[in-house]
């Protein structure tokens, strides 16, 4: 494994142990306050410092960790899967069938990411309103985020679905006289599975980006929990006078993106050798 | 060429009719009017605000009225700034945005193909393992992490640019650098590559055998080439860019089309959200077409119209 591969594994396994472990690396709990301590700056009892209300941000992170990490993997899992029947059906099908599937999807391209996003985040969310709160919020970011994410995958997936199915192994499955949807789920879709594994690694970094995109601008995660958006956007307001408020999310989320990004890179590079520079 | 326009522009416009009633549809999907949260209106009052803002009668018969708005170039009033139509304020913020994304596409442009060249063409060396780790960061960098980083230093400890607001060119360098860093830093990553590869395709060697000057090999052969490639990033990136951005537009207080979307969202300016989402949609049915036809011009081997059978 590449030096490059074995940092983005150590960034991430770090950040799923902070994510894991709740309140044990901080000792404190996420929402408890300490007015004495109110945005003091790092010491040896808040070793991030704290914020406003003098609740700890190391445990403020490492809340933020788990709901950003639970929304991406939440998103990124729902893209596939839509992604996958969706652009399978489109690529397989073909004809009539697959252009109206794919002109559905350019008109959804045709628009902004976060644009699609907040707007769906607050469909979802009333439509959840049985949920308790911070389960509304999640699952109403999951899965805009996720229907952000399945237009590329449905397009990715077409594409390969239509090269596959020209290929002369699928000619001597059909001449085997095996059923249509066997050859699909039996021996297009292993064949198509390595390229959608490296695509699905780079769908988290980029919903972790769309998640702390969202909640920074206020319309995602809601306070009093936190994301690395939230975080970064209370900071944001602080920032000339306490810039630990702004720094510590920033990194959380620059080294996120960084250690995912890199592991995507280590697992193309091992799928497909050609891509290596 | 001309048919081709036309069907593109035709079908553009259905896009936008679609994006217009599922938008129109999802907010009024939505619990809670604009003006739920005040006290407690008197019923006849009441009757009158929905008149005045177009929610009176069935949702249907609001649709139609809203789409032959729409074709007279009227996107109705904005529920949050009183006597203001959603139009008026379209006209001041679009421009605002097209400035801000066109600075930031130009520099992305300039920056990342000149650092993808300068690092190709100096492979494994040290200034390419440098623009290779500064790139890096570039693409894992979201837009207000620059920003911040920006503003703490060039804004408030330099005091060299403003730190916020619209009012003149020098109040564009700091927003305009933060939204370029993302693209620039991808785009260099993709002229390196592209780069690299075209060094070793058999024209550049025969090139050289042939005993053409390195810098001329580079300039005639190199260059050209590997940008062709590039050149499919930045036509989607155009559409992205011109659009401006919700976050830098938030975070340095630029009146732009993102600042509003935001801000209807959070206040349940409906008519303010369809119209801002509209724009967006055309801005970026029209850049498309223009990148389309920009590569039939650059590349004659592409024929635009070339689908009709």
């Amino acid at each position: 494994m590449s030096v490059r591969g074995w940092l983005g594994l150590a960034i991430v396994v770090a950040l799923l142990a902070l994510a894991l472990a709740g309140d044990r690396v901080s000792g404190y709990r996420f929402d408890a306050q300490d007015a004495a301590a109110a945005l003091h700056g790092p010491s040896r009892a808040h070793w991030l410092g704290c914020d406003a209300l003098g609740r700890d941000l190391l445990a403020r992170l490492g809340e933020g960790a788990r709901v950003s990490l639970v929304i991406a993997v939440g998103a990124t899992g729902l893209a596939l899967l839509v992604g996958l029947a969706y652009g399978a059906l489109a690529g397989w099908v073909g004809g009539r069938t697959d252009a109206w599937l794919m002109r559905a999807v350019d008109a959804i391209y045709a628009l902004p990411d976060v644009l699609v996003i907040v707007l769906l985040i607050e469909v979802l969310a009333a439509a959840l309103a049985g949920l308790p709160d911070l389960w509304r919020r999640l699952a109403a970011l999951a899965l805009a985020l996720g229907f952000a994410g399945f237009v590329g995958v449905a397009r990715l997936v077409r594409a390969l679905v239509l090269q596959a199915r020209e290929e002369t192994w699928v000619e001597a499955a059909r001449a085997t006289g095996a059923a249509p949807l066997r050859i699909l789920v039996r021996h297009v879709l292993p064949n198509i599975a390595a390229p959608l594994f490296v695509s699905a690694a780079f769908r988290i970094p980029a919903a972790i980006l769309a998640e702390s995109t969202v909640s920074f601008l206020g319309l995602g995660i809601q306070p009093p929990f936190s994301s690395w958006g939230t975080l970064a956007s209370d900071g944001f307001e602080a920032m000339r006078s306490y810039p630990h408020l702004i720094f510590f999310p920033c990194v959380a989320i620059f080294a996120a993106l960084l250690g995912f990004q890199l592991l995507g890179e280590e697992l193309r590079a091992r799928i497909d050798p050609r891509s290596r520079a | 060429m001309i048919r081709f326009v036309l069907r593109r522009l035709a079908a553009g416009a259905v896009v936008l009719w679609v994006v217009a009633t599922v938008t129109f549809a999802l907010l009024r999907l939505l619990p809670g009017g604009p003006f739920d949260k005040d006290r407690v209106l008197p019923p006849e009052i009441m009757r009158n605000l929905e008149r005045r803002y177009a929610l009176d009668g069935t949702l249907g018969e609001q649709y139609v009225r809203y789409l032959g708005g729409l074709a007279r170039g009227d996107f109705g009033p904005s529920f949050k700034y009183v006597g203001r139509d959603v139009g008026d304020i379209l006209l001041e913020a679009v421009p605002v945005s097209m400035e801000l994304g066109g600075a930031a596409f130009a520099l992305a442009v300039v920056g990342g193909i000149s650092l993808g060249l300068a690092a190709g063409a100096r492979r494994n060396r040290p200034a390419d393992r440098a623009i290779g780790l500064l790139s890096l960061a570039g693409v894992s960098a979201p837009s207000f992490v620059v920003g911040a980083g920006l503003i703490l230093t060039f804004g408030l400890r330099l005091d060299w640019f403003p730190a916020g607001l619209w009012e003149g060119p020098l109040y564009a360098v700091l927003p305009a650098c933060t939204l370029a860093a993302l693209p620039m830093a991808y785009a260099a990553q993709l002229t390196r590559a592209q780069v690299v590869a075209v060094m070793d395709q058999d024209f550049v060697r025969t090139a050289r055998a042939l005993g053409v000057p390195e810098g001329r090999v580079r300039r005639r052969h190199v260059l050209r080439n590997a940008l062709l490639a590039v050149l499919t990033y930045f036509g989607p990136l155009l559409a992205t860019l011109l659009t401006g951005s919700f976050v830098v537009e938030g975070i340095y207080a630029i009146p732009g089309m993102g600042r509003f979307f935001v801000t209807a969202v959070q206040n349940r300016d409906y008519p303010l959200v369809l119209g801002v989402t509209l724009v967006y949609g055309a801005l970026i049915v029209l850049a498309n077409l223009a990148v389309d036809l920009a590569y039939a011009w650059l590349d004659p081997r592409i024929r635009v119209g070339a689908e009709e059978p």
